[in-house]
């Protein structure tokens, strides 16, 4: 008869038991994505920690170029936030406004074109504005592919040594610069 | 073995289960592919089949749940241009692989490999199968003897109430 009792104290208590183990694991996951410690949108960042894949792309025309050298030696002064961006890509829409207070605030932003017309690259920098020092042309979507970029806009830090130290997909905006990318800024100082 | 019956033709075990093995093997060699162009095939054959072969491991990563061969997304696009690049200049499907892994990490893999992370995930269908035969077993163990016999008296009375009123 106790045994009986038992067995169904347990048969209510297990399930209960599970269910408040998962509420306190979810949570955990919650509390962490707010501090910026895990996104479970990420595919895993195979460049972060590693060097600058190497790459010299042209210009849109009229500007210059650059290439993987050059951000290099510019983020030995300053981190660089490399950003990848597209005419015809609607989050880099919304994105536009925060490259710009990025870069008013003083913060040295690349831009690389990912399979754009230079026309077309021209026309949604003169409407949205121009928060790049430079930019430079990757018409055929190889030095993305080097990067492991999977879609547009997709932004990555580099610090003083040439390491990407930092990776956002997607558009950036005031939580994610307020969080994840501010703490990457503040571990490279 | 019942899945396999299932699936053959002819009789008697070992030769429906080579049919079976036949079959599975006809469907899994002949993925639907979405070439946008036939152009973008190679025109050496056996390196097209490797490349396919190879493309179809690797996912897209902008539709995650087809392969690049499958997908007819621009990344696809070129990662497929990408893999018969590769295997023109003679590379091993290994290389191919670890080269789009060092890129885009294992997710890109559709067969990811056995990690610490995976683990679970390559232990599941021995969990399913643990849990189930264990669940199965104790159900089995549980069930109540049968009852016993009906006794004279017993069989006397339900023949009494099962006779027909006429």
């Amino acid at each position: 008869m106790t045994t009986d009792v038992n067995r169904r104290r347990l048969l209510l208590l297990a399930p209960l038991g599970l269910v408040a183990l998962g509420g306190a694991a979810f949570y955990a996951m919650l509390e962490r994505m707010e501090q910026g410690t895990f996104d479970p949108h990420a595919i895993g960042d195979p460049r972060v920690g590693k060097p600058l894949p190497k790459f010299d792309l042209p210009g849109v025309a009229p500007a210059q170029g650059f290439s993987s050298t050059d951000v290099q030696q510019a983020a030995a002064q300053q981190p660089v936030l490399l950003n990848f961006f597209a005419s015809w890509c609607i989050p880099c829409v919304q994105e536009a406004a925060v490259l710009a207070t990025l870069s008013q605030i003083g913060l040295s932003v690349w831009g690389i074109a990912y399979e754009d017309k230079a026309s077309a690259t021209n026309q949604f920098l003169n409407r949205y504005g121009n928060p790049y020092a430079r930019i430079a042309d990757d018409s055929h979507g190889r030095t993305a592919i080097d990067f492991g970029v999977y879609g547009v806009p997709e932004s990555f830090l580099v610090d003083s040594k040439g390491i990407v130290r930092w990776h956002m997909a997607g558009p950036l905006n005031d939580d994610v610069v307020r969080g994840p990318l501010q703490n990457a800024l503040k571990s490279l100082a | 073995m019942r899945l396999f019956r299932l699936a053959s033709f002819g009789q008697g075990g070992r030769a429906s289960l080579a049919a079976g093995g036949l079959f599975f093997l006809v469907l899994a060699a002949s993925p639907a592919h979405a070439l946008d162009d036939p152009k973008e095939m190679l025109p050496n054959p056996q390196q097209e089949a490797r490349a396919e072969a190879v493309g179809s491991l690797l996912r897209c990563l902008q539709c995650q749940n087809e392969s690049i061969e499958d997908s007819s997304a621009p990344l696809a696009h070129d990662l497929r241009q990408i893999v018969r690049e590769q295997v023109r200049e003679g590379k091993t499907n290994r290389q191919i692989i670890d080269w789009m892994v060092a890129r885009y990490g294992n997710f890109v893999r559709l067969r990811p490999p056995l990690t610490a992370t995976t683990a679970l995930l390559w232990a599941t269908p021995f969990l399913g199968l643990i849990v189930g035969g264990g669940a199965a077993f104790l159900a089995r163990r549980r069930r109540p003897a049968p009852p016993p016999p009906l006794t004279e008296a017993e069989r006397a009375r339900l023949e009494a109430l099962t006779r027909p009123t006429s």
